[in-house]
């Protein structure tokens, strides 16, 4: 083993299928990005999120997983503190409160716990015997609930959602019994009914909406019409690059995050999607197998949380913009113009390159 | 297991892809082609406001106003200048247009210019090709036309904030400029600004209208109807004219408010149509506070015309016999040897009432009688009197932000100033001064109760709402509270004589405006003290200035067999004009109004006029 001579990707902790993989998702990101909105600085301004996210990622990839391990409780109370000030001193942005303004730059604690809860939901199991038994769960799912329900509350149901399936996913992963699994969807079965039993008149309205955006086509349901419209008229090979005439005559709201997939689709086609999407699934089978490979059950389980997040992202984002799942507000990873989520989403490649390049290389 | 998972949920991914962008690519492709249909709201009617005789007290009226929308505009500030050049931009004009840029919808039109002249509509119609993105569009304003002497009853509309933003449906909004801010505008926003609408527009690529596709109409919001008496209001604004202070008159039998005055006022329009900067800040740090509403929100001590409450806590507990008397030198004192409280009367006259019995001490408000019952009752049936009739606590009329006033206990003291209730706080509440706060509506409220012998309503002032549903508006029917409840009838009786006594008997502290009077009123004066004197310091009007002058209060109520209304009266910082002058006026304007209604002989009505308010003493 020791002859082997050593890369410098190895030496940087680098995996190369994973940048590779994000890379190409990038620049499609930047080259539609430049479509959607060509006459701004926008192109500029996501380059350089991309290179000082990329920049953290490294830098990530350097720590060795045990140092996840022992920083995840004391992460997460930072974070579930960071929380609930932004929802005491919180500023106002679009009517909702989730940013806290920092001496630099303003700042969404849930995107923090977006890392925090797997990591320190895979240290909890790791120190517990696996599979998990259904008693020792109620902790975990008390450690998940609560940065949820916050988070929920801010209002920002696309971020809770996303924090509440890192979570789960983690207990998944250990190995958990079908009956739990069955259980915990009883039980979320029966709580919607009661939920929506104790529920005014008008948060009923709100859901439904949800459900059925073309019933108000004032508000959310103006966005599912316009995009179907983009995506339907896109057809096998799309319209061609910058010639999207949705997005180009301004009918597609939030074309340059949330909805920025149904740009793509417009233009490039269902051959384009099917690209986009082969290559998400090149990043998410590596992931996986990062995963599989992984030396520890700390290891394992928070790797396959981190990229069956990314998963859920892609999955929601793209549901909601074709109009099958309920509008949520998630940006597709990697190609929404944005930062926040853009630096936790490189963060959690990171990790997954720390934990696949740190594996002590035993002879088996 | 993982993988598994994750290629049956792409597949369905692409296979819903291929749903819309295969089978049904032709019709999305049509639909694109053409799209060029927009979807644009249409706003509904706000409702319309009138009071109970049918006059239309709030409105609107159509203004065309100048809007640019960000989205179809390819550089805003060269837009603004080009504006400029054709037609001057105010500074102010400018900034609410870029706060406003902030946080509406880009694809909305933010206003640049709100009200157009016809001759600027013409000027700007012949450059508009040359602007895309900035329209022209005829919207309707609010227009209050009794202006001042309705706005801290109404309240206004203004352009929304980004306060407001976080309390509405923004969808239920889009297109709407304007949202009630204070008054029944603010406190029935909801049923007021009626559904949006919108229609499907076919445009060309240039976003030019070819035409209307469907129309899908906007539900207008519910007229009001107030029980606020145009004419009523009128009058008691001008009875105030130049003076500070508020009036609040109420129907006993219903908690129906037939006028709701605070003075100074200002013009609600100037909300209506967005106010600028420059006039808002005036309005807003004046000295004379026109922007708030005393009527509701102003805390005074109530005074003297609290004592009819403490003479029936009294009766109720026999604590005293009706008929008990004192001799009054003119001072009351705890002990031998302590503090002197004086009456009021002392200080002008230098000697007291002489013989008092509860009767006279109502009518002549004696404070040495009154300081007598309190020390006797004590501060938890002071509160529980004060308490019973409401004060210390909201009366949940239908306005926004109305103050709760105090009605102090020993342990509220504690828990506030952690300090123990002294025997002089005691007497200092017995005669409405001290910690002792109450708002003019709720001391309306406090003449309709005794009007009424104890029997209680919510205030309010919407009483019908038309949803364009029926025919006939809904009415509100009236909302009883507990009553105050007091066993014996004579107390009630031998009170409300006393308190007849203050207007109708010579010796009476209201006694100068009974000339010519037509109806019997059963009143109570009140002074609320502003700053308080040192020990045997003379009060004397012309050596305090004017803002810490005492604020002179009435309560009434007419006719004392079946009242048909409750007046509460404050002039701030004592003028020539008291409180009860300006009740005069109110409730003969309101028995002029309805002859047939009292056995009033109309011929006197000139002699009526000249026995009130201007000359007495």
């Amino acid at each position: 083993m020791f002859s082997k001579p050593r890369l410098l990707s190895t030496k940087i902790h680098l995996d190369w299928p994973l940048l590779i993989g994000i890379i190409c998702v990038s620049l499609l990101g930047l080259i539609i990005l430049y479509s959607a909105k060509p006459e701004s600085d926008v192109i500029e301004r996501q380059l350089l999120r991309l290179l000082i996210a990329s920049a953290l990622m490294i830098a990530i990839a350097q720590v060795p997983p045990r140092m996840f391990k022992s920083i995840a409780p004391g992460l997460y109370c930072f974070a579930l503190i960071l929380l609930m000030s932004v929802l005491i001193i919180g500023h106002v942005s679009k009517g909702a409160q989730r940013w806290l303004d920092l001496w630099f730059v303003r700042f969404q604690p849930a995107e923090l716990m977006k890392i925090a809860v797997p990591m320190l939901i895979a240290r909890y199991l790791d120190n517990s015997l696996l599979p998990p038994k259904a008693l020792t769960l109620l902790i975990p799912l008390g450690l998940i609930l609560l940065p949820t329900l916050l988070i929920a509350k801010q209002p920002d149901l696309g971020t809770a959602l996303l924090i509440l399936s890192s979570g789960l996913l983690v207990i998944f992963f250990s190995g958990v019994s079908w009956q739990f699994v069955v259980s915990l969807a009883a039980t979320v079965g029966f709580s919607v009914p009661l939920l929506w039993f104790l529920m005014r008149d008008y948060q009923r309205q709100r859901i439904m909406i949800l459900f059925n955006p073309e019933s108000d086509p004032l508000g959310t349901g103006y966005h599912i019409i316009q995009s179907k419209i983009a995506i339907g008229s896109g057809g096998l090979f799309g319209k061609g690059w910058l010639n999207g005439s949705q997005s180009h005559l301004e009918f597609l709201p939030e074309r340059t995050t949330d909805f920025i997939f149904a740009v793509f689709s417009e233009e490039f086609g269902l051959v384009g999607c099917l690209i986009l999407l082969a290559l998400y699934l090149c990043i998410i089978i590596r992931g996986l197998y990062i995963s599989a490979q992984a030396q520890d059950t700390f290891s394992r389980l928070l790797a396959g949380s981190l990229i069956m997040t990314l998963f859920v992202y892609v999955f929601v984002n793209i549901g909601m913009v074709t109009g099958v799942l309920p509008v949520v507000g998630i940006p597709l990873p990697l190609v929404s113009y944005g930062g926040t989520s853009l630096v936790t989403l490189m963060a959690s490649f990171g990790i997954l390159m720390s934990i696949h390049t740190h594996r002590s290389l035993l002879p088996k | 297991m993982a993988a598994v998972i994750i290629v049956i949920l792409f597949a369905a991914l692409i296979g819903r892809l291929a749903f819309l962008q295969i089978y049904q690519h032709d019709l999305y492709r049509t639909l694109s082609l053409n799209n060029q249909v927009r979807i644009v709201p249409i706003v509904p009617k706000r409702g319309l406001i009138f009071d109970r005789q049918g006059i239309l007290i709030a409105e609107n009226i159509p203004i065309f106003s100048l809007e640019i929308t960000p989205e179809r505009t390819p550089n805003i500030e060269n837009t603004l200048s080009e504006i400029h050049a054709i037609m001057p931009i105010t500074n102010s004009e400018r900034h609410q247009f870029s706060k406003q840029l902030k946080y509406k919808r880009r694809d909305e039109g933010i206003p640049i210019r709100v009200r157009l002249t016809e001759q600027e509509v013409a000027k700007f119609s012949l450059e508009k090709h040359r602007l895309p993105g900035v329209d022209i569009a005829a919207h309707l304003i609010r227009y209050y036309p009794l202006g001042e002497s309705f706005a801290h009853a109404l309240g206004y509309v203004g352009p929304i904030s980004q306060k407001d933003l976080l309390e509405i449906d923004q969808a239920a909004y889009r297109g709407t400029n304007f949202i009630g801010k204070v008054g029944v505008e603010k406190s029935y926003e909801a049923i007021l600004h009626g559904k949006t609408g919108y229609q499907h527009i076919e445009t060309d690529a240039k976003g030019r209208t070819i035409r209307v596709l469907n129309r899908i109409p906007p539900k207008p919001g519910a007229n009001l109807h107030l029980s606020l008496d145009s004419h009523l209001q009128l009058s008691a604004f001008k009875a105030l004219e130049g003076l500070k202070g508020a009036i609040v008159a109420i129907e006993p039998e219903t908690g129906a408010v037939l006028a709701l005055i605070s003075k100074p006022s200002f013009d609600p329009n100037l909300f209506a149509e967005g106010i600028d900067v420059k006039t808002y800040r005036s309005l807003q740090n004046s000295s004379e506070r026109p922007l708030f509403n005393r009527a509701i929100k102003g805390q005074y001590p109530p005074g003297s015309t609290i004592k009819p409450l403490v003479a029936l806590k009294v009766l109720e507990l026999g604590a005293v016999n009706p008929d008990f008397k004192i001799f009054d030198p003119g001072w009351y004192q705890l002990n031998h040897t302590g503090r002197l409280y004086r009456d009021w009367i002392f200080f002008s006259k230098r000697h007291g009432h002489g013989w008092v019995d509860m009767e006279k001490a109502i009518a002549q408000s004696c404070d040495t009688y009154f300081f007598t019952l309190a020390n006797k009752l004590g501060v938890e049936n002071l509160h529980n009197i004060y308490s019973r009739f409401g004060l210390g606590k909201a009366t949940d009329i239908d306005l926004v932000g109305e103050a709760s006033g105090l009605s102090p206990s020993a342990a509220w003291k504690k828990r506030v100033y952690n300090e123990a209730w002294y025997p002089g706080d005691t007497l200092n509440i017995g005669i409405g001064q001290g910690t002792l706060l109450a708002t003019p509506l709720q001391m309306a409220q406090v003449a309709a109760t005794l009007a009424n012998r104890g029997h209680r309503f919510v205030p309010h002032l919407v009483s019908a709402i038309d949803t364009h549903h029926n025919d006939q508006p809904i009415e509100t029917l009236p909302q009883e509270i507990p009553p105050v409840i007091i066993k014996n009838p004579d107390h009630w009786k031998l009170v409300i004589n006393a308190m007849k006594n203050v207007v109708h008997m010579p010796g009476g502290t209201a006694y100068r405006i009974s000339h010519g009077i037509k109806y019997q009123v059963a009143g109570k004066t009140g002074t609320a003290q502003v700053f308080n004197l040192k020990q045997n310091e003379k009060y004397e009007v012309n050596k305090v200035k004017a803002h810490l002058r005492d604020h002179s209060w009435f309560i009434a109520f007419a006719p004392i067999e079946n009242p048909k209304i409750a007046v509460a009266v404050i002039v701030e910082n004592k003028h020539s004009k008291t409180g009860a002058d300006i009740a005069r006026v109110v409730l003969d304007s309101y028995f002029n109004l309805k002859p047939q209604e009292t056995t009033l002989d109309t011929s006197g009505e000139d002699e009526t006029e000249v026995g009130g308010a201007e000359h007495s003493e």
